[in-house]
């Protein structure tokens, strides 16, 4: 009852309501406040062909071709794709496999530019300085081309993000700042160094997707960002229905889903967009690449990472072009012995440990941090069993039960993991953050996540096999069919005239080969 | 007398009703064929590789589903397939005596095929594509690396691989703690012994 009665009083907005869960980890923010550094040319750019969700791109360069810097080089291949542009000017020196971002060390293939050190500039797309009396359908496509995806670490594909559908009218634009994972800066010092770029991103796309409001959402760890963005407001006369949300600072409220439900109480159900809440959010690295791409024609070529980590000597918020190999980047901090230490990126709550320095900077690299090994290791130490304390679903943001869940995935009783939800987990971490036992629930919900789409893919090929088996069958049978009206049709025409035996047995022959 | 009567007649008038209805009922929601077989079947890995010593799929559902098969018998579908089945069949579980080989395609010579059309013949899914005195080959993602068409190929230009392992079909591995290898190490027990 006392649910119910809190559920009718965030309705109404009574109460201001934070999500549920969540926990507070030690923010360790080495790098808060220290100013955007450009990251030098490196000599060779290591470009995957996909850096974003959805279908790789595919090469529109030979080797041997030269590029200029913002160049397309590979286009999108499919609805839910964006293009691939030159970070620099070069040579492609080869396209093949090379180990990318991803969990498995696995490798994608890549396009090599050796950088001539000149850094010349392809000639931009024309500005679109009168972006207000533009149809957004030019403005997305122009978002679409300049290959904009989701810059704050999830890659989506941004131009999918700004429709404008009439059935789900999107009322208030969400802008994130929220940077809720430790060590990441590089939203915070962007707020602090380019709010004014970030708010003009912000006017182009409340004017595409048609919001009447907006909200920059900040969390109280960051009060001068806050003031920042506030001044840069009092400024700007075209953004008052723009307001500034100082939230209490608790991760994972970073998460779209959490963010939404904290400023707005409106709850995204699962399987549906933040659209179908009337709600869009952005995060504000890609409001200022969507800025760059209209007023300025340009092409997302370079992003603000944070190169952090305790075992890292001069840590840094760096802008650092798509394709910089990661070893180039720690040696511009300082670090060249990789000895004892393990590199994550991203955050460390949910980031992903990679197994040598050598994969590039791609769009969806937020963080790049060097740490300890003996730092990670008290994170992962031995497993025990689960003591049912429940700390676990009261930290998990989605409302799940973490230890059921991680139960059902290592036993393998998928179908009920699924009947509990197991898809609306979103792999924040609190569950294992909190977990006094030490047990890697996030691990075991990926492994459960991993080994159902396994199945739902076995599943999909075994129905595709049986069709096409099917059609076959179906196929002989009327072929038997066919060949055994064809005989008795020639039997018949054979039996009454016995002279025209000697005609008949030839066309019978000829049909016989026809039909080899 | 009239009592006896009365419920005599309602009893009998209520059981001719409820007849008609069971009547109409078993003529309108009759079900064609023996639905255990279609369930049965879906389980199945659909590779139609014969390795059970039936035909295809489909016809070791039927006999499965008509007792006269054990519910061992599909090599590709391993353990799982075969725990579904006897759970389904409400039997119980045999082990598999098989080992399951690794998934495999099948992968055409093209320079050494003489074009003959028997693998494609012999193909039980379509996955060959090719004409007389053309090179054939095979449908990478549609192949169910049955094996069938090694044997029928006279010039033997029919090779097995392993399949690709694809970064897009990597999955996460349980994680790598003592009390995992534990769980599994218990689990593997308990299927031994079922």
């Amino acid at each position: 009852m006392p649910a119910m009665l809190r559920t009718l009083a965030q309705k109404l907005g009574m109460l201001a309501h934070g999500f549920q869960g969540g926990v507070h980890p030690q923010d360790n923010k080495l790098t808060a406040t220290m100013p955007i550094e450009e990251c030098p040319l490196a000599p060779l750019y290591i470009l995957p062909l996909k850096q974003h969700i959805g279908e790789a791109c595919i090469p529109l360069v030979e080797v041997g071709d030269k590029v200029l810097r913002g160049q397309k080089i590979a286009k999108a291949e499919g609805y839910v794709s964006v293009p691939l542009h030159a970070p620099t000017s070069g040579t492609v020196v080869k396209i093949e496999e090379h180990p990318v971002v991803h969990p498995s060390g696995m490798s994608r293939p890549c396009i090599f530019i050796e950088a001539d050190g000149l850094d010349e500039e392809d000639k931009p797309l024309e500005p679109l300085t009168n972006w207000r009396e533009l149809e957004p359908a030019i403005l997305r496509e122009r978002v679409r081309v300049c290959g904009i995806a989701g810059l704050g670490g999830a890659v989506f594909p941004t131009f999918i993000k700004l429709v404008h559908d009439k059935n789900y009218p999107i009322q208030t634009l969400i802008l994130n700042g929220i940077e809720c994972e430790p060590y990441l800066t590089n939203d915070h010092q962007m707020m602090l160094e380019e709010a004014e770029e970030i708010l003009q991103g912000m006017a182009i796309i409340m004017h595409m997707v048609g919001a009447c409001s907006g909200i920059i959402a900040i969390e109280d760890n960051k009060r001068d960002a806050a003031e920042a963005m506030q001044q840069a407001l009092a400024e700007n006369s075209e953004l008052a229905a723009v307001r500034i949300a100082v939230l209490p600072t608790r991760y994972p409220q970073g998460s779209e889903k959490q963010l939404i439900y904290s400023l707005t109480g409106k709850e995204v159900p699962a399987g549906k967009l933040p659209m179908h809440a009337g709600v869009l959010c952005q995060n504000v690295g890609t409001t200022r690449a969507i800025r760059d791409a209209v007023l300025f024609g340009k092409p997302l070529t370079e992003r603000l990472v944070t190169v952090s980590g305790d075992a890292l000597p001069r840590p840094a918020n760096m802008r650092v072009r798509l394709g910089v190999p990661l070893r180039y980047v720690f040696a511009h901090c300082g670090l060249e012995d990789y000895d004892g230490i393990e590199i994550l990126l991203g955050g460390p709550m949910m980031g992903e440990r990679l197994r040598h320095p050598d994969v590039p900077v791609i769009k969806s690299s937020i963080g790049l941090l060097a740490m300890r090994q003996e730092t990670i290791m008290q994170a992962h130490a031995v497993e025990e069993p689960c003591i049912r304390c429940g700390h676990c679903g009261q930290a998990c943001p989605a409302g799940l039960v973490p230890n059921l869940l991680a139960d059902q995935c290592r036993s393998d009783q998928f179908e009920k993991a699924e009947a509990y939800a197991l898809f609306d987990c979103i792999e924040c971490g609190a569950c294992s953050y909190v977990c006094p036992a030490n047990i890697p629930l996030v691990q075991y919900f990926r492994y459960g996540k991993g080994q159902i789409a396994q199945l739902r893919r076995a599943q999909a090929f075994a129905e595709s096999s049986r069709q096409r088996s099917e059609a076959r069958d179906a196929r002989m049978a009327r072929e038997q069919e066919a060949k055994a009206a064809r005989r008795s049709r020639v039997r018949e025409e054979m039996a009454p005239a016995p002279a025209a035996e000697n005609a008949g047995a030839g066309s019978g022959a000829s049909k016989k080969t026809e039909e080899s | 007398m009239s009592h006896l009567l009365a419920a005599l007649l309602s009893l009998g008038v209520f059981a001719l009703i409820a007849g008609i209805v069971l009547a109409v009922a078993q003529k309108v929601f009759h079900i064609e064929g023996d639905p255990m077989v279609d369930k049965i079947d879906d389980l199945l890995p659909q590779t139609q590789c014969g390795q059970c010593g039936y035909p295809g799929c489909k016809p070791y559902a039927t006999a499965v589903a008509a007792g006269e098969a054990e519910v061992n018998h599909c090599v590709p579908g391993g353990e799982r397939v075969m725990l579904q089945i006897a759970d389904l069949m409400g039997v119980p579980p045999k082990e598999v005596e098989e080992e399951a080989a690794a998934p495999m395609l099948a992968f055409v010579r093209e320079d050494e095929c003489i074009g003959c059309t028997l693998c494609i013949k012999a193909c039980p899914v379509d996955a060959i594509v090719g004409a007389p005195k053309q090179y054939h080959t095979v449908i990478a993602d549609q192949c169910t690396g049955c094996t069938l068409c090694v044997e029928p190929c006279p010039v033997d230009c029919i090779d097995m691989l392993m399949k690709p392992e694809l970064l897009e079909h990597w999955s996460w591995p349980l994680p790598d703690t003592k009390r995992a290898a534990v769980g599994h190490e218990r689990r593997g027990h308990h299927a031994g012994h079922a």
